[in-house]
């Protein structure tokens, strides 16, 4: 099956995202990707439960005092959504609906913009009101290191999905570009469930003390 | 188009290995930017034995020492063991599973560029102020102290050079699950993919720790954060953790290719297929399990306590079982095979022994009572010689003389390969053998000189001696190679004549595409068995076709160069007399500048559709002498 070749709803195959030898390799080499990013994470949040409320001296702020439930539930509550509106872009795209789909993604970087909007809103909070800033204390240091380091990854997921829709947005689905969508798509899912664990981790168990 | 059409000129020359993505060209990179490496932080390893060669010496300052050995370890294993193992990678393994190329050509050259960049980086700090001198582990609460900025050199330049590793990594994952030729089952894979399977494994869970831990130390001293300061609330252990869960594992990414390559010139050698094949496949993929499980056995005088201890150096010694395993099975392949000692096989020989005593010693220091005393001595340093040397360059060594025929088309001279043989095994047990005793003798490692009447000045100078046998070893290796050039005498398909595996039925260099046709794989050793029937070529698994080829790129460099121009950004925005963080515009600038150009580059590769291009059935006929024949 040729990458360029011209196709119709009839047409178009099912798993188009593993229909030629590139996207085998592509779709493959993300998920051993991911699993490096697991890795990674999992070194992020070991060392922020080394260090949490970790602080040199009684004056700086600790977990408990600093998160407060309305607003990290509004933007859990936003990334989760925008991971189930990106599976509605995949559902499109597997049924080589590219209009429904490219709307879909576009719903997506809208929440994840949000999110964060709201993220950066909230570091600054933390800053303002608590003192809270990167550089004041180890735990600080760790809070923001994991936590930037999802938001970093929130922000070149939405470059990415940005770019493919600017790219691809008057010339349709092919089997070259649909895995090129179901990789970012992908990419979406796997920082969301990052983000459900920061949420335990961080912010829930946090608050408890 | 054909990258090889437009051969002409030194310019053309140089852009075509600029933007090659094919893997025989990256690997002709891997092998020359490695050597490079190898024989700078071998001239690094040079002033180390000078210094030392006698007592109260002043060759080099105390600095200046701790700059040396810090960026002997750090050349030796990120940039000369690692590239050139990757340089045997590139060449050999897609051949062995009958592949025409890597399963991402263009990483694998974004791979190689990175790690080059990096490297240039690590090793500018010798010219911009001076070198890292916190030790190749740069140890959290030293590193956070040491002043300029060698060390943000290290931080920064591991970072970038990390990164092209963890490509190279998935790279070689893909392809190995994907582009297997027909028949090319797991369990008929040759030892050396084997290897490098795990091996890539290993690199994808431990070089992203590497990663997070280099960060770490980089905002700690660059961004003013506090994970390693006492004083800030953070806590030093952690980085030794996280060091080493990237760094035990990072032993095994390096010596089980070198057990792969091993494993191929016994069989070769022997005339006889390898002793316990799937045992050998089980102990490789054990020993990368149990890798991930032993690294507090480095910190064993942490202080983590006596269960943590007991708990790792029981795992630590379960890994000397796999190992044994090993160790038998090469000594069974050649038990009654019809053994020709080349120099590659006299290297393989050679191994055995010089990694056991490695492996014993490593055993030792697993008691971790024992180990209390020989912390931080000299025992220390021979044994990880020992395993490294013994084990990783010895197969380095015996892989140039092997590959050689395969990656360049000519063969290294036999005679002079043997000499260079003799005066490195001779010089590199002088040299390590007796620094086992010096440790014992309480010398500790790490020191820039030492006092004369402790017993210690005879044993130096010995080790000092067999350094100088090494580096001539070393020389004689570069004459032979720049001989072997010059001549320029081709040799044929199989110029070891006893050929295994799918990469001795191709020409000596392959074609650009490899095989014209996919092989099909009928069993373990697949040119063996075709061989042992009387045919002279593999069998085909499809007819003659077009074959599809990527393009070559410019935009790896592109985007390896921004990280580099960012780098210095980074390093320079920091004002250290006044401990203030982003305190330098220009610098700041430098950065943006630079990650502009990678993301942009990422986003022009984006844009541009690369379908790559199509070598026509009828090129392919006219090309009958290539090694096409499949």
């Amino acid at each position: 099956m040729h990458a360029e070749e011209k196709w119709t709803a009839e047409t178009w195959p099912a798993s188009p995202e593993r229909q030629t030898l590139e996207a085998k390799n592509k779709f493959t080499g993300f998920w051993i990707f991911l699993g490096g990013e697991t890795v990674l994470f999992a070194t992020l949040f070991a060392t922020y439960l080394a260090l949490k409320d970790k602080v040199p001296s009684s004056d700086h702020m600790l977990a408990k005092d600093i998160f407060e439930m309305p607003l990290v539930f509004a933007t859990t509550m936003i990334l989760l959504t925008s991971s189930l509106t990106s599976v509605y872009a995949m559902y499109h795209m597997k049924n080589f609906q590219f209009k429904k789909m490219m709307l879909w993604l576009g719903i997506t970087v809208v929440l994840g913009a949000s999110f964060l909007a709201l993220e950066i809103y909230e570091f600054n909070h933390y800053v303002h009101e608590f003192h809270h800033t990167f550089t004041s204390s180890a735990f600080a240091s760790a809070f923001y290191t994991l936590t930037g380091f999802h938001g970093a990854h929130v922000a070149f997921g939405l470059c990415w999905i940005l770019t493919l829709m600017i790219r691809n947005g008057k010339r349709g689905l092919d089997l070259y570009n649909a895995p090129k969508f179901y990789l970012a798509s992908l990419y979406w899912h796997f920082i969301d469930v990052v983000w459900v664990f920061i949420f335990t981790v961080v912010y829930l168990m946090g608050m408890v003390g | 188009m054909s990258s090889y059409a437009q051969k002409q000129g030194v310019g053309a020359f140089l852009w075509d290995y600029l933007t090659t993505v094919d893997h025989k060209k990256i690997a002709h990179l891997y092998f020359i930017a490695g050597a490079l490496f190898f024989v700078i932080g071998g001239l690094e390893a040079m002033m180390i034995r000078i210094q030392l060669m006698e007592p109260n010496n002043d060759f080099v300052s105390a600095g200046l020492f701790n700059e040396i050995i810090t960026m002997h370890g750090t050349t030796m294993i990120f940039l000369a063991a690692t590239p050139l193992l990757f340089a045997f990678m590139n060449a050999i393994v897609p051949l062995q599973i009958g592949a025409r190329d890597v399963a991402f050509p263009f990483v694998n050259s974004l791979g190689f560029w990175l790690f080059l960049f990096g490297g240039i980086f690590l090793n500018l700090s010798w010219f911009l102020g001076g070198a890292p001198d916190a030790g190749w582990t740069s140890y959290a609460s030293l590193s956070l102290e040491s002043p300029g900025h060698g060390i943000d050199f290290y931080t920064l330049g591991l970072q970038i050079s990390g990164f092209g590793t963890l490509m190279s990594g998935i790279n070689f994952l893909v392809t190995i699950i994907n582009m297997r030729a027909p028949g090319m089952t797991f369990m008929r894979m040759p030892l050396f993919t084997w290897t490098t399977f795990v091996a890539s494994t290993l690199i994808v869970f431990a070089f992203t720790p590497l990663a997070v831990g280099l960060f770490f130390l980089t905002f700690d001293r660059l961004f003013g954060a506090n994970f390693f300061d006492v004083a800030g609330g953070g806590n030093t252990i952690i980085y030794e953790h996280i060091f080493w869960i990237f760094g035990h594992p990072e032993v095994y990414i390096l010596v089980l290719p070198a057990f792969g390559i091993f494993s191929e010139i016994f069989s070769t050698f022997s005339r006889k297929r390898l002793f316990g094949y799937s045992s050998m496949v089980f102990a490789t993929v054990l020993i990368g399990f149990f890798g991930f499980m032993v690294w507090a056995h480095h910190m064993f005088t942490t202080g983590l306590g006596p269960i943590a201890n007991a708990i790792f150096a029981v795992a630590t010694m379960a890994i000397a079982v796999p190992t044994g395993i090993k160790i038998f099975n090469w000594l069974f392949t050649m038990w009654g095979g019809s053994v020709t000692f080349t120099t590659p096989m006299l290297y393989a020989v050679a191994f055995i022994p010089s990694f056991v005593m490695g492996g014993v010693t490593g055993v030792m220091q697993a008691a971790a009572p024992l180990d209390y005393q020989l912390h931080d001595s000299y025992f220390i340093v021979a044994h990880f010689h020992y395993v490294i040397v013994g084990g990783v360059v010895l197969a380095l060594l015996a892989g140039t003389h092997f590959y050689w025929p395969k990656m360049f088309g000519t063969m290294l001279n036999e005679k002079l390969g043997k000499v260079t043989f003799w005066l490195f095994l001779i010089g590199f047990h002088l040299t390590f053998f007796i620094q086992h005793f010096l440790g014992l003798m309480g010398m500790p490692r790490r020191v820039f000189t030492f006092l004369p009447n402790q017993g210690w000045e005879a044993a130096n100078l010995i080790s000092t001696i067999g350094a100088f046998l090494m580096a001539v070893a070393v020389i004689i290796l570069v004459i032979n190679v720049i001989v072997t050039v010059v001549k320029n005498e081709r040799v044929g398909n199989d110029p070891w004549e006893d050929g295994r595996t799918l990469e001795w039925a191709i020409a000596s260099p392959p074609p650009y595409y490899n095989f014209k046709q996919t092989p099909l794989v009928r069993g373990l050793d697949p040119y063996w068995i075709e061989k042992m029937e009387g045919k002279k070529n593999l069998t085909p698994a499809e007819p003659l076709g077009d074959i599809h080829m990527p393009n070559s790129s410019f935009t790896p460099f592109m985007i390896s160069l921004g990280l580099f121009i960012a780098a210095f950004g980074a390093m320079y925005q920091y004002d250290m007399k006044n401990d203030d963080v982003f305190a330098n515009p220009a610098a700041i600038a430098v950065f943006i500048i630079g990650l502009a150009i990678t993301f942009g580059s990422m986003m022009f590769r984006s844009a541009k559709d690369d379908h790559g291009y199509h070598i026509h059935k009828e090129e392919l006929i006219d090309d009958l002498d290539k090694g096409g024949k499949a």
